[in-house]
């Protein structure tokens, strides 16, 4: 056992998610649990699968969706060569994986928090909300471009409040927005938490709104990244003096006050 | 078998080093290996002051290889010597400076500062930056200034040997290895990587900011190779290999055509613990292809008649 390590471990399954009426785009693996100590929702794990020889030569970064002594269980949207790639393995591929990396969420049990999902951001909270002990304290809003079906919505609204809104039409995206904007002004008067994860526009809204209502508020970055480690410096945010830090090691997560998007 | 290399003042306990840029200060990859099982950890290029280096997107995927365009982001030698180099295992690793400056004084300042430090092994000269719009590669390019850095940074390293890197952005690199041999160059590390490009036909852009970037990786092993080559062929000091390093056979290939070390770049970034492994990797298949040692192994490529 050990806090942070490099290995290779095997595939157990690759299953699309909500494949049923929708083309394959969101994926679940799972994977052997990589012996760790322990894991933080928000936390991530670089993966670079063996049979890729020269050609890709990056790993891919994943939120840590789930894990338990045995499984670790990672949601993948296919967007590119590597994620294509990587959602075409099959169980017994092995691949090297190395985390878990960087910073968490913060989790306060008593304190009533909303998560803020933009698709496949809901990722890493099926792991907050299975770690929280209150999770009557959460609520879930997730803003998703396919039917719910594709997303883990079911596995955490079951255990949690959950809202969800489709954002098929740009006219939804504006109404997607005012709600947003309403949920993080009541959890901003009841003195919550915040908590977002999604793409970088979704996570610039978040911050605002948060700065508006002066609400404690975290986003998760998912800057492209090559090593995962704090050496390649190609994965930097500014933070709230203007320096360039790593989104790997000083992040993902970063208060909205202390990051500029 | 023995692996210690000694060159160029360098008492190295195996040939495998790692590329500056590629390793941060070598602390980033302590959960993933033995620092000290490293023949060398080559630091992250340092400037005289701290810089933020170049705008966000940095780095591209290329065919075997990548692009970056990172512009030398640092913290300043000062927060090298109270932070990092106090907490790496420099007693048992050589733990190689990379300097960075815009002209041959600052150069001389730069290794000024550093001479004095316990600490450090030797120094790097980069005189072969792709990135960065003042000094890096204008030096790299031209012999006369590749000799000045040299004589200034010489002059203030006191006992630290001085390495210089080289740029294979040049018409030829034999004159600028002559050129750092002149001014006083103790050994010589090349490739630094070659200025490349990529663009994006769908939003019409370039993928990295700066534009223009520094190619790195397997792609470009073959030109790394045939630069050791020609300068091992030409000059008197030892050569350090970089390009491309991505097995145990790719490092003795520089080996091979007569390098005394190498330097693991880009694939330290195909997992964290490459470098390490390497070293065993290495051993094992010197044994392997029956080489009675590395000096016999040691330039040892048969040219054709």
């Amino acid at each position: 056992m050990s806090l942070r390590n490099c290995q290779c471990i095997r595939i157990l399954d690759v299953s699309p998610v909500g494949q049923l009426k929708k083309p394959d785009e969101f994926f679940e693996l799972k994977l052997e649990y990589p012996n760790w100590d322990g894991w933080k929702p928000g936390q991530f794990v670089m993966i670079r699968p063996t049979g890729w020889e020269l050609d890709l030569l990056w790993a891919r970064p994943f939120s840590i969706c789930s894990a338990d002594g045995e499984t670790l269980t990672l949601f993948v949207q296919k967007v590119g060569r590597g994620t294509s790639r990587i959602t075409a393995l099959k169980p017994g591929d092995t691949v090297s994986i190395w985390g878990p990396l960087g910073n968490s969420f913060a989790m306060e049990p008593d304190t009533p928090t909303l998560l803020l999902a933009g698709g496949i951001g809901i990722a890493p909270f099926r792991g907050y909300v299975e770690h929280h002990s209150h999770p009557e304290n959460l609520r879930l809003f997730l803003a998703h471009r396919l039917p719910l079906e594709c997303y883990p919505f079911g596995q955490l609204s079951s255990k949690v409040e959950g809202l969800c809104m489709l954002d098929g039409q740009p006219d939804d995206l504006q109404y997607i927005i005012a709600a947003m904007k309403e949920q993080i002004r009541e959890f901003a008067e009841k003195d919550g938490l915040v908590l977002a994860c999604g793409p970088t526009p979704f996570m610039r809204t978040v911050q605002t709104f948060a700065n508006e209502f002066g609400v404690r508020a975290q986003v998760s970055l998912e800057n492209r990244m090559a090593c995962g480690v704090g050496a390649c410096l190609g994965c930097v945010t500014k933070d709230g003096n203007d320096h360039h830090v790593q989104v790997c090691t000083k992040g993902p997560v970063f208060w909205t006050d202390k990051v500029k998007l | 078998m023995d692996m210690k290399v000694s060159f160029g003042g360098l008492n190295l306990k195996n040939p495998v080093m790692t590329a500056s840029g590629t390793f941060g200060f070598g602390l980033e990859f302590a959960p993933y290996g033995d620092l000290t099982k490293l023949g060398g950890i080559v630091a992250k290029g340092l400037s005289l002051k701290p810089r933020e280096g170049n705008p966000m997107p940095r780095i591209a995927e290329t065919p075997c290889g990548m692009l970056n365009a990172i512009g030398i982001q640092n913290p300043g030698v000062e927060d090298f010597i109270t932070k990092a180099l106090p907490a790496l295992p420099w007693k048992d690793v050589a733990v190689i400076a990379n300097l960075y400056a815009c002209d041959a004084a600052e150069f001389g300042e730069l290794a000024g500062v550093l001479a004095g430090e316990e600490g450090v092994a030797a120094l790097e000269v980069n005189v072969s930056c792709p990135n960065v719009k003042e000094g890096g590669i204008a030096f790299g390019q031209d012999p006369k200034q590749i000799c000045k850095v040299t004589e200034a940074v010489k002059k203030n390293a006191g006992n630290k040997p001085v390495i210089v890197k080289l740029s294979p952005n040049v018409t030829d690199i034999v004159t600028c290895a002559r050129a750092a041999a002149e001014g006083g160059a103790d050994s010589l590390s090349l490739i630094n990587t070659l200025s490349g490009m990529a663009v994006d036909i769908r939003n019409r852009q370039p993928r990295i900011a700066n534009v223009i970037a520094g190619l790195s990786g397997p792609a470009i092993k073959p030109v790394a190779l045939r630069c050791v080559h020609q300068v091992v062929q030409a000059v008197d000091i030892p050569v350090v290999g970089i390009g491309g390093i991505a097995s145990a056979e790719d490092a003795l290939e520089f080996i091979l055509v007569g390098a005394h070390a190498i330097q693991v770049g880009t694939a330290n970034f195909l997992r964290p613990d490459f470098s390490f492994d390497l070293v065993d990797e290495l051993e094992k298949l010197l044994e392997d292809i029956g080489a009675e040692s590395l000096d016999e192994f040691r330039g040892s490529l048969k040219l054709p008649l």
